[in-house]
């Protein structure tokens, strides 16, 4: 009786700060659509009603999810262990150029086994990435701040000499330096016809599951959460919390490199600049939007992904310049942060508790 | 500056947290120049109804009074404004920087474009001559004892122009000539102030307060003069049972040697040497007692034990196996246990519940986890026995740990440690800051581990605790062991002078 109370009331707590949040980037956003000359309700009106127009345009929204979701679900584990990968962008360009190396080495060879091939090269390529801030971390105490930024501008330009020179497509007329068009066998198909959206978010469901029970029913995600809330004490504990760090960076660049093979099997087909849209830091905005939990994930990146897929719509729509969206975003990871030490302050919980929960509380003692 | 307080008297406090009533209907007053103790076990809710007076928490119902006119506390600023400062059992000092900035941080009024240092260095040195509180302002904290930072939380908070004065638990982290000096010192100051004392050590109420308030499960169950009742019937009334001295009784060791430290070389964090060839040797069935003044390599000597701090040379042997250098996994599954001295930041990890922190050490175990994958079930009703029997004060096992109080932290960490059936345990301060009826049940789990022929290394300041409980007694001093003694030959005049490093030989 009293434990589901008590878990009532702080789950209400927790909602209801990140709606606040939500009102507040909405009131920020009204005044920045102001300052720029922007209708605020036909702006807000098309960042929240083309998705559900059609079919089709909700599939958009769900496209954006995919990479979305699959590197929110990396930082999950990442932070949770205690070390703040800002380096997701990075790791997703070394899986696409990767991956996308992998796929025209696999010409010829059936879907089947290209497919996974293809996908497990850029995770792999994506964890080895992670692997190098993790390692440094934990060995020689480096951090993980400056390591994955500036593995961030590494990765960045390895990419662009990529697709340039040695991957760069031989048909090419325009001077566009991208890749040939990946072969046929290598592309994901879709998972509704005549959409956007493609098989990756079976994919993505699955991480989601998948790592969900990683952090919270296995030993190592046990683990890895303790070594993330108070090394000292899992040091003490027995837990080899350097071992755990890189097993954690491992994951989470193995994450952010899947999500930039599937983005670029399933939608781009090709590797070109700007293909990772600035995933890997949206990506991060969403895990910390979902409190760090797999399963909020979901609605964080379906929120976002409405967002982003505005970008599109507030071009073709209206005068307000796109990059408003990006504004937003801005906004809501200022708040975002801010909000983590109202959620994480007793002092509010306990106000809000007695403003709205006081006869929940009065049910306990007649209990008692 | 506020008015002289007269009395503070408080009425009807009544305070819910959920799942529990921390403060029931509670009513007491102090007057002028008056010292009362507040004491009651571990979780009575004395720290909870002293945040209600100094605004940190509202009361849910009930009223409080200065000189009769009800007052409002809504932030801790408003109790110092009305003369009520208090000093925290973890004090809050900024380690790096000096006694005199750390006094210019609470002081509102000495900052201008620039911070009045000068301002503030004479106002520490009139409430330094006014109360007889010695501190040097020019000293960093880091340099300092716990005894002195507490001084300089006691110069920060009086220079605040506080008239009143509430002390949780002052004397948990001093030493016995420390805590001697402080009752002198508080005796003194309630010639000009009131103070509210909050303590589970008798012998000190009964050293310097005037008027006694017992505490038991948020209720005021007793409430009269001091010096009327002797330090046995308060702790009957404390613990709402006559209160048994564990004493060790049984002299007799299986014999085989558990634990043996030869020539051990440890640095400090600091880098100099902590423990210089500290040898030593604890059999099976055997409590073996670490007594000396702390900083002398107690810390280092338990953390190189267990592998959680590097071996400079020098072994450390562990049932016949080399345990030097080793890590911590391989050592805890050797059968070493280890009771560490910050609990609330190494023994537990604070932000995760107790059923995550009960399982802390053996979550690879069969009884916790299958291939792996958590038994989530097996842990739930694990840690519910666990609750049960060692009667962790809490409203479900899903609370964070950090959460609990003290002495209720202190038992989930035996809860694991004791049930984890280790051939041998090291205990660090393990009843610092308890309460005689969980310092009481400590001691007999102890004493029920070396019947059960498990060797102990406890290592204390409390010399009534080691002289109670050991076989044997190590005094330690400058990271070498002075002299072991038994437990028939120590008293406590000769411990204290092995304590100060005073060679019996000279």
């Amino acid at each position: 009786m009293i434990k589901v109370n008590m878990i009532n009331y702080k789950v209400a707590y927790k909602i209801f700060v990140i709606s606040l949040a939500i009102i507040i980037a909405i009131t920020i956003g009204a005044v920045i659509i102001i300052a720029v000359g922007g209708n605020v309700f036909e702006t807000y009106w098309i960042i929240i009603s083309m998705p559900f127009r059609n079919f089709r345009s909700f599939c958009e929204v769900l496209t954006r999810m995919i990479p979305l979701t699959i590197i929110a679900l990396g930082i999950c584990v990442s932070s949770r262990c205690g070390i703040n990968n800002i380096g997701a962008e990075g790791q997703m360009y070394m899986g696409i150029i990767s991956a996308c190396a992998m796929a025209f080495f696999l010409q010829g060879v059936p879907r089947v086994f290209a497919i996974p091939v293809c996908i497990l090269t850029g995770a792999l390529f994506g964890g080895v990435y992670g692997f190098i801030p993790g390692f440094l971390k934990a060995k020689l105490d480096v951090s993980e701040l400056l390591s994955t930024v500036m593995l961030n501008y590494a990765a960045s330009q390895f990419y662009k000499f990529c697709i340039r020179i040695p991957l760069r497509d031989p048909n090419d007329t325009t001077g566009t330096p991208m890749s040939a068009r990946l072969p046929e066998n290598t592309l994901l198909s879709k998972f509704v016809r005549g959409t956007s959206l493609h098989s990756g978010i079976i994919l993505a469901v699955i991480l989601v599951v998948f790592i969900y029970i990683l952090l919270f029913k296995t030993t190592w995600g046990y683990k890895m959460r303790a070594s993330g809330a108070s090394a000292r004490a899992a040091k003490y504990g027995g837990i080899n919390v350097s071992k755990y760090l890189i097993i954690a960076m491992v994951i989470s660049g193995a994450c952010a490199g899947m999500a930039g093979s599937v983005e670029l099997m399933g939608v781009q087909a090709r590797a070109m600049e700007n293909i990772t849209s600035g995933y890997g830091f949206s990506g991060i905005v969403v895990a910390l939007f979902a409190t760090l939990h797999p399963l909020a994930v979901i609605p964080a990146a379906f929120f976002f992904g409405i967002l982003l897929y505005s970008q599109v719509n507030l071009q073709i729509l209206s005068s307000v310049p796109p990059n408003l969206v990006e504004t937003i975003q801005g906004v809501i990871i200022l708040i975002i942060v801010s909000l983590q030490m109202v959620i994480s302050s007793p002092y509010s919980l306990e106000r809000f508790r007695k403003r709205f929960f006081k006869n929940q509380i009065k049910e306990i003692k007649e209990v008692k | 500056m506020s008015e002289f307080i007269k009395e503070l008297r408080v009425e009807h406090i009544t305070k819910r947290f959920p799942g529990i009533l921390a403060s029931d209907d509670i009513s007491l007053s102090v007057g002028e120049h008056e010292i009362l103790a507040l004491v009651g076990e571990n979780g009575a809710g004395k720290t909870t109804l002293m945040n209600i007076i100094m605004g940190l928490y509202q009361q849910d119902e009930g009223h409080i009074y200065i000189n009769d006119k009800e007052v409002h506390f809504k932030t801790p600023n408003d109790a110092f404004s009305a003369g009520i400062g208090m000093v925290h059992q973890q004090y809050m000092l900024v380690p790096n920087m000096t006694v005199l900035e750390n006094v210019a941080l609470g002081l509102k009024d000495c900052w201008k474009k620039t911070v009045d240092l000068n301002m503030v260095e004479e106002r520490i040195k009139l409430i330094s001559e006014k109360y007889g509180l010695v501190v040097d302002p020019k000293a960093y904290i880091w340099q300092l004892s716990v005894g002195e930072q507490q001084r300089v939380e006691l110069v920060k908070t009086l220079c605040q122009g506080v008239r009143f004065l509430i002390l949780d638990e002052p004397t948990s982290a001093l030493t016995p000539q420390e805590t001697d000096e402080l009752i002198l010192l508080l005796r003194k100051m309630s010639n000009e102030l009131s103070i509210i004392f909050i303590s589970h050590k008798l012998n000190e109420v009964k050293a310097i307060s005037h008027k006694v308030c017992i505490l038991r499960h948020g209720k005021v169950v007793f409430e009269g003069n001091t010096s009327d009742y002797s330090s046995k019937e308060i702790a009957a009334l404390m613990t709402g049972h006559e209160i048994e001295i564990t004493e060790n009784t049984d002299d007799s060791t299986t014999g085989d040697t558990a634990l043996e430290i030869s020539d051990l070389c440890v640095k400090s964090d600091r880098g100099f040497l902590a423990l210089d060839n500290f040898s030593l040797a604890v059999k099976f069935g055997e409590i073996m007692g670490i007594s000396g003044v702390s900083g002398n390599g107690q810390k280092e000597l338990a953390e190189a034990i267990n592998g959680l701090r590097k071996v400079e040379s020098g072994s450390i042997i562990f049932k016949n196996k080399n345990i030097t250098g080793k890590s911590p996994f391989d050592i805890i599954n050797l059968g070493m246990g280890y009771i560490p001295e910050e609990r609330n930041i190494e023994g537990i990890v604070p932000s995760m519940s107790i059923k995550d922190n009960i399982i802390l050490k053996d979550s690879e175990k069969n009884m916790f986890s299958n291939k792996h994958i958590l038994k989530n079930k097996s842990i739930e009703e694990y840690t519910e026995k666990m609750v049960k029997q060692f009667d962790i004060r809490t409203p479900s096992i899903q609370t964070a740990a950090g959460s609990l109080s003290g002495g209720n932290i202190q038992k989930v960490i035996l809860a694991r440690e004791i049930n984890r059936n280790p051939d041998f345990l090291v205990c660090v301060y393990p009843i610092r800051g308890l309460d005689m009826g969980a310092a009481e049940f400590v001691h007999k789990q102890l004493l029920d581990l070396k019947y059960k022929g498990k060797g102990i290394l406890l290592i204390s300041e409390e010399l009534e605790e080691i002289m109670n409980i050991c076989d044997r007694i190590a005094v330690i001093f400058k990271g070498k062991i002075q002299k072991v003694l038994s437990r028939k030959e120590a008293t406590t005049s000769r411990l204290g002078v092995l304590m100060a490093g005073v060679s019996e030989d000279d």
